[in-house]
């Protein structure tokens, strides 16, 4: 051993800071070396991956669209995250949040009624917070595992839609095809930014996040959860109920992930199909950590996010790059920010000689 | 001995540092040679085409297919076109920006080769009327929209037929993705084939819901095979099927693409697609300013439908057959769902002497006489 990871006292503040210039800076050297080795012009593949996709306002507004779901998710998770409950099933709450909204849209195919928007938003709230209950009630009152509940749940998700879709809310005029029919206007979220595609789940997934904040910052029970996930013992002490940290941290997390479903589906789709989301659901942990768990920070990394999603297209497009590279690169980049981040709480030593490196002569018996 | 660990350390960086300093400055004469060169070729206005496609392109399969196809049209149209293609794009709300970007990028033509981009599609080619879309396989079109679709059915009638005519336990295995009229008719058709040289043969499906999961496809083969399946079939992209088969040791039959590579002895012919002549007559159109909005079904008449290479063991008096067959499909004398044709449950769906009407078959959504299991509603 000649390098050593060795604890820090306490967290580096400096590093807190330098860590995203590292990963940044290790990413694009990496990327330099692949993109070069497979013969692709690098600084063209950075400016595709990174300028390109942002170069007009229309630009703006899809990567806005896609900050919305994923910025919604990681909030939700990162309140449970935060309390140490790990909710990995926010792809699945997503995909209910979508069937219930998009279910009270097609109930209710001719009402141009003003209020069908907010009932279909609080509709996938709901969905989504009774997907992630299942989790929460089997935790509390078997202390089953919710990673692999919730996870489980969403490929049940999956299934409960395609069997919609293919089956009692096909579309009767689609010849068969798997799809709902389009939502009317009066379900369908407004356009925001003219020109764009970008609507009105983005000013209501900022308002989750500044509700997040406030929520983990300022309020007694953001305070509680913060305090169970550093320290369960002490929680436990001072009487903060483990129980309620559960039901809250999942809920939190199907709620959001609910309003993101309603937000696709509402949203840039119109309509139900057999898949409404890239994965969102799934990505949005990557983005919680990588926002550690932070609104702020989570509004930082869904966007660095929604752009790795526009710029493998770019790529695709400009460069002719195939997606498996793209693909790579993607990874690289969220690789190196995790793992800068052990930096924070821990210090590399050299070590000039490896301490208890077992003697040869002893190994041999 | 003992290392110096700071002086290796700075000796590393030293090294890195050069070896990407060496590497940008050859970058930066590289692209100011491009550019140079560049200069040098004058432009040419060339109609540019764009391809979305739902999948990797990968070796075999749907998508695999449409890109040998924009290979054959760039090759005939030559410095006329200029093409390009973006691969594994998810259907629904990514699709629409993909499109719209080769869209506004200034592609004039813009083949979507995929069912899920049909409203994405009709949706920017609103926002882009001097575009010209070809989506495949959908129903809506609109002034600058046209739908695509190859009949797939008179490929798996004649694959049928080799099918009816190799299988000895009279079970044929077909792995099936979704329960949309598309893939039911390339199963009631193969059906048709199968039991117009073999009535008692019958067709057991498995459906993965899924066009691509190699692991799904080959579970559900394998389970054909135990079933006493000697040949199996699939209407999915993987080669899964025709693999399993190889090592079972019975025949398969592959669709989208000539899959013999992956089975040499158990391969036994595959329905193919060539879009080829269609997207060089598409281009052409456009070229000459004869673009028009259409809905175009071909099939074995026109060269879209194929039969891959038939496997040695079939025998010649069978290849007759299906070139015979083919031939009358070709000439009109011929359709795959000519009456009489009865459900499963017996009833008379098409009377003899009539053969079933286009929109009849573009809605199908029952099984054929011969297939067994209930079709999932």
């Amino acid at each position: 051993m000649w390098v050593k990871l060795e604890p820090r006292a306490e967290p580096s503040r400096a590093m807190i800071y330098v860590s995203p210039l590292l990963a940044a800076g290790l990413t694009l050297a990496t990327g330099f070396v692949v993109f070069t080795v497979l013969g692709f012009d690098p600084l063209a593949a950075f400016h595709a991956f990174f300028v390109a996709p942002i170069d007009d306002l229309y630009g703006w507004g899809e990567l806005g669209l896609k900050v919305a779901p994923l910025s919604l998710c990681a909030m939700g998770l990162a309140v449970g995250f935060r309390a140490n409950v790990w909710n990995i099933g926010a792809e699945g709450q997503l995909t209910l949040g979508a069937i219930c909204g998009g279910g009270l849209a097609l109930a209710f195919p001719d009402t141009e009624s003003a209020w069908l928007l907010p009932g279909m938003i609080a509709a996938g709230v709901v969905g989504g917070m009774a997907w992630a209950a299942i989790p929460a009630f089997l935790k509390t009152h078997f202390n089953a595992n919710e990673i692999l509940v919730s996870l489980m749940l969403t490929y049940v998700a999956a299934l409960f839609l395609s069997y919609l879709v293919f089956g009692p809310w096909r579309d009767p005029q689609g010849f068969g095809f798997p799809e709902t029919r389009q939502f009317q206007d009066a379900a369908t979220l407004p356009i925001v930014l003219d020109g764009t595609r970008l609507h009105a789940g983005m000013p209501i997934a900022l308002a989750v996040l500044a509700l997040g904040w406030v929520f983990m910052m300022r309020s007694f029970l953001g305070y509680q959860i913060r305090v169970a996930g550093l320290a369960g013992g002490a929680a436990q002490y001072a009487g903060f109920s483990h129980k309620r940290m559960v039901w809250i941290g999942l809920l939190a997390g199907g709620g959001a992930a609910g309003i993101a479903g309603v937000g696709e589906a509402a949203g840039p789709i119109g309509q139900l199909l057999p898949s409404i989301s890239p994965g969102y659901g799934f990505a949005a942990i990557i983005v919680a950590f990588v926002g550690r768990l932070h609104p702020v920070g989570i509004l930082l990394a869904s966007m660095l996010m929604a752009l790795l999603y526009l710029g493998g297209e770019a790529a695709q497009m400009n460069l002719g790059l195939p997606s498996a590279v793209t693909g790579v690169f993607q990874g690289t980049l969220l690789f190196f920010l995790l793992a800068s981040d052990v930096l924070i709480n821990f210090r590399l030593r050299v070590v000039r000689r490896a301490p208890g490196r077992v003697a040869p002569t002893e190994r041999a018996t | 001995m003992k290392l110096n660990v700071k002086a290796l350390l700075t000796i590393a960086v030293v090294v890195i540092v050069a070896l990407v300093g060496v590497i940008v400055y050859q970058q930066l004469q590289l692209s100011e040679a491009q550019k140079q060169i560049a200069k040098l070729e004058a432009p040419v206005a060339k109609l540019r085409v764009g391809f979305v496609y739902v999948s990797p392109i990968g070796d075999a399969g749907w998508t695999y297919q449409h890109d040998r196809a924009r290979k054959v049209m760039e090759k005939a149209l030559g410095a006329r076109v200029e093409t390009k293609y973006v691969e594994n794009v998810p259907e629904g709300a990514e699709a629409t920006r993909v499109i719209r970007e080769l869209a506004a990028s200034g592609y004039k033509l813009i083949f979507t080769t995929s069912f899920g981009y049909m409203n994405p599609t009709i949706k920017v080619a609103k926002q882009f009327p001097d575009t010209f879309f070809e989506h495949n396989s959908g129903y809506k079109r609109a002034k600058n929209v046209s739908t695509y679709l190859a009949r797939f059915y008179e490929g798996r009638y004649l694959t049928g037929i080799v099918a009816g005519k190799m299988t000895k336990s009279n079970v044929i295995g077909y792995v099936a993705a979704f329960p949309i009229p598309e893939v039911v008719r390339g199963i009631n058709a193969f059906t048709m084939g199968l039991r117009s040289v073999n009535p008692a043969a019958e067709v057991k499906v498995i459906w993965v819901n899924s066009w691509f999961d190699p692991g799904r496809e080959r579970e559900a083969a394998d389970a054909l095979i135990a079933q006493g399946a000697d040949i199996v079939t699939h209407h999915t992209d993987s080669t899964a099927t025709t693999l399993a088969a190889e090592e079972a040791g019975v025949f398969s039959i592959g669709y989208h693409s000539d899959m013999s590579k992956y089975g040499a002895n158990a391969h036994l012919t595959a329905s193919t697609h060539d879009w080829s002549a269609y997207y060089i007559k598409r281009v052409n159109d456009v070229l000459d300013g004869a673009w028009k909005s259409e809905d175009v079904w071909w099939g074995i008449k026109d060269g879209m439908v194929k039969l891959a290479r038939l496997n040695p063991a079939v025998p010649k008096a069978v290849a007759d057959l299906v070139a015979e067959r083919k031939q009358a499909i070709a000439a009109g004398t011929l359709h795959p769902f000519a009456g009489p044709v009865r459900s499963q449950d017996g009833e008379v769906r098409v009377p003899a002497g009539q053969t079933m009407a286009d929109e009849e078959l573009l809605r199908m959504d029952w099984y054929v006489e011969g297939v067994l299991g209930k079709l999932p509603k």
